[in-house]
């Protein structure tokens, strides 16, 4: 392979590593908190990329309001997160939170995440059909190119917008007093009351946090590719539920970098092998990982996991 | 300014507390003595409710902090609104942050930046070796500077009434006495303290006064030094 090809494949490697590792936050982050893996996220995307589309139409099609298109593209993202955020903590107001004040097994709770993550799909398969819809182009894509390699400004936005995210999230995390009260839960929940702090509201803040991280790649993914359709985040949601198993899951590094490790795993792999073998070996490289390190890369053994 | 009168709580089947009734005055420092299993962290546990199994349902009874019933008042707001702070059994401080940040979660609800900025200079006043650890995970404490933490930590609170539940557990004699001390010192400073313990002997030296506790009853009550010269307390509690 020369240097050439070699940069290219980095690229789009950093490109889909963003998308994963974005949406690794919100898993991470959920189950660093409550130790529940929450496998509506991946739907959580889903509705982030559809109401994206929704706000992107409502801010487009009507002739009231002429935006420039970039005005409207960042209005598109910031209501995206915030419209996600509300579907985010209304499923851990109506479904999760129940189960937890009844002390349920958290089996139960794993069960029902995927059971709501199910109704988001089928919800939204009711109310759009399953007919695919593009998303209106709101970046005019522009491509430059250096002695044969090729990159779009969409695919700069990405990572740069991935990475400040996470710089983002990561000061939050670690310098704000919400930040310290979210790991403080994840060491020792019943403490925490008695540091004068409602858990409920910083478990609805880490939904918000979540969601907002899928609504942001969800945007961000149909701005770069623009097709919607209701499992799309079926296939990504595992496979960035993965990255964050793989990067040491609870650990938001872990799931930064396990994004974008599965993002190279995935492009090198299908640069060396025919594609329909690429994710058997890509999730097999993961194993491999998983069986040399258990908790992975970032993580720790704890006592309690699913 | 605390006053808990006739409680009855029960974890479950078992009845923890049978009629217990006590009181606390503003500025005082008062300790609860009793052996294994009497009904001592229950009694604190009314006061600071966590969800159950930690703590136990209340039968019958009251609990009135300056005039507030607190028996539906929810734990953050007990610490938040009313002001006071409970220093678990087994300390409970959160291993995975460092000392500094132990202390600054405990100001989660506080907006007195300034008078926060004092009270952190008066924790490292009162244990200068928390000072030197600050930037140590807390995990990495020996037991007596974690019980120091978990002291610290309640103060930052705005606590102005601190509870503490064993805070002498699996500490060498003179790391007691020197918690005990800065308690002390606390306590003249205006904290009012309401301390369980095992050790009568050291919670009888520093106490203004004392109850004592038997399977859920309060058997005897009274001034420090008179309870330190009754000869039943001697005999079962001081190992005279
Ligand atoms: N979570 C619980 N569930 C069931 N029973 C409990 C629970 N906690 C305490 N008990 C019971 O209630 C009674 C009083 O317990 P409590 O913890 O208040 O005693 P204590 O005086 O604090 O003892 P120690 O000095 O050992 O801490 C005991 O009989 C104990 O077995
Ligand atoms: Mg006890």
């Amino acid at each position: 392979m020369d240097s050439q090809i070699l940069i290219q494949n980095f690229l789009n490697a950093l490109q889909w590593g963003s998308f994963y590792a974005l949406i690794a936050l919100g898993y991470t982050l959920v189950y660093g908190v409550l130790l529940l893996i929450n496998f509506a996220h991946g739907d959580i995307f889903m509705v982030g990329a559809y109401l994206g589309f929704f706000f992107a139409i409502v801010l487009t099609g009507n002739s009231l309001i002429h935006l420039p298109l970039w005005i409207v593209f960042i209005m598109t993202v910031v209501l995206s997160m915030i419209a996600t955020s509300f579907v985010g903590v209304t499923l851990e107001r109506v479904a999760y939170r129940p189960l937890r004040r009844k002390g349920t097994n958290r089996l139960y709770v794993v069960i029902t995440a995927l059971m709501c993550g199910l109704i988001l799909e089928n919800g939204n398969l009711a109310v759009f059909g399953a007919s695919r819809r593009s998303f209106p182009e709101l970046i005019e894509k522009t491509i430059y190119s250096f002695g044969g390699i090729t990159i779009s400004n969409i695919k700069i936005m990405v990572i740069v917008t991935a990475f400040v995210a996470f710089i983002v999230l990561e000061m939050i995390i670690r310098k704000t007093r919400i930040g310290m009260a979210m790991r403080a839960i994840s060491y020792d929940r019943v403490a925490v009351p008695l540091m004068g702090i409602p858990v409920d509201r910083i478990i609805v803040f880490t939904f918000v946090l979540g969601s907002s991280m899928a609504a942001l790649a969800g945007v961000l993914f149909v701005t770069a590719y623009p097709v919607l359709e209701p499992y799309m985040g079926a296939t990504i949601g595992w496979k960035a539920f993965i990255a964050a198993v793989v990067g040491g899951i609870g650990e938001i590094r872990g799931a930064f970098v396990g994004g974008f490790l599965l993002g190279f795993i995935e492009i090198f792999v299908a640069a060396f092998f025919p594609s329909t073998l690429r994710d058997l070996i890509a999730f097999s490289v993961l194993l491999v990982l998983l069986s040399v390190k258990p908790t992975g890369l970032f993580g720790f053994s704890r006592s309690t996991k699913i | 300014m605390l006053e808990i009168k006739n409680l009855y709580a029960n974890y479950g089947a078992i009845e923890a507390l049978h009629g217990v009734s006590l009181y606390v005055d503003q500025g005082e420092m008062v300790a609860l003595l009793g052996a294994n299993g009497a009904g001592k962290s229950t009694t604190l546990m009314s006061i600071m409710r966590l969800p159950p199994p930690e703590a136990p349902l209340i039968k019958q009874g009251s609990i009135f902090f300056n005039q507030v019933n607190l028996l539906n008042v929810p734990p953050h707001v007990v610490v938040a609104e009313h002001g006071i702070a409970l220093v678990p059994e087994g300390r409970r401080i959160f291993g995975n942050l460092t000392v500094f940040e132990n202390l600054t979660i405990a100001t989660y609800a506080r907006k007195d930046k300034n008078q926060i900025a004092l009270d952190y200079d008066a924790v490292f006043d009162l244990f200068p070796r928390l000072n030197d650890r600050k930037k140590q995970r807390a995990d990495t404490l020996s037991g007596g500077e974690q019980q120091m933490l978990a002291m610290g930590r309640a103060f930052m609170c705005g606590a102005s009434f601190i509870l503490l539940d064993e805070p002498s557990m699996g500490l060498a004699p003179f790391l007691m006495q020197e918690l005990f001390k800065a308690l002390k010192q606390l306590n003249e400073n205006g904290v009012t303290i309401f301390v369980v313990e095992q050790n009568a002997n050291i919670a009888l030296k520093y106490a203004h006064r004392a109850y004592v506790m038997e399977t859920g009853r309060i058997v005897l009550e009274g001034k420090s030094h008179e309870l330190v010269n009754n000869p039943e307390i001697r005999k079962a509690y001081l190992g005279a």
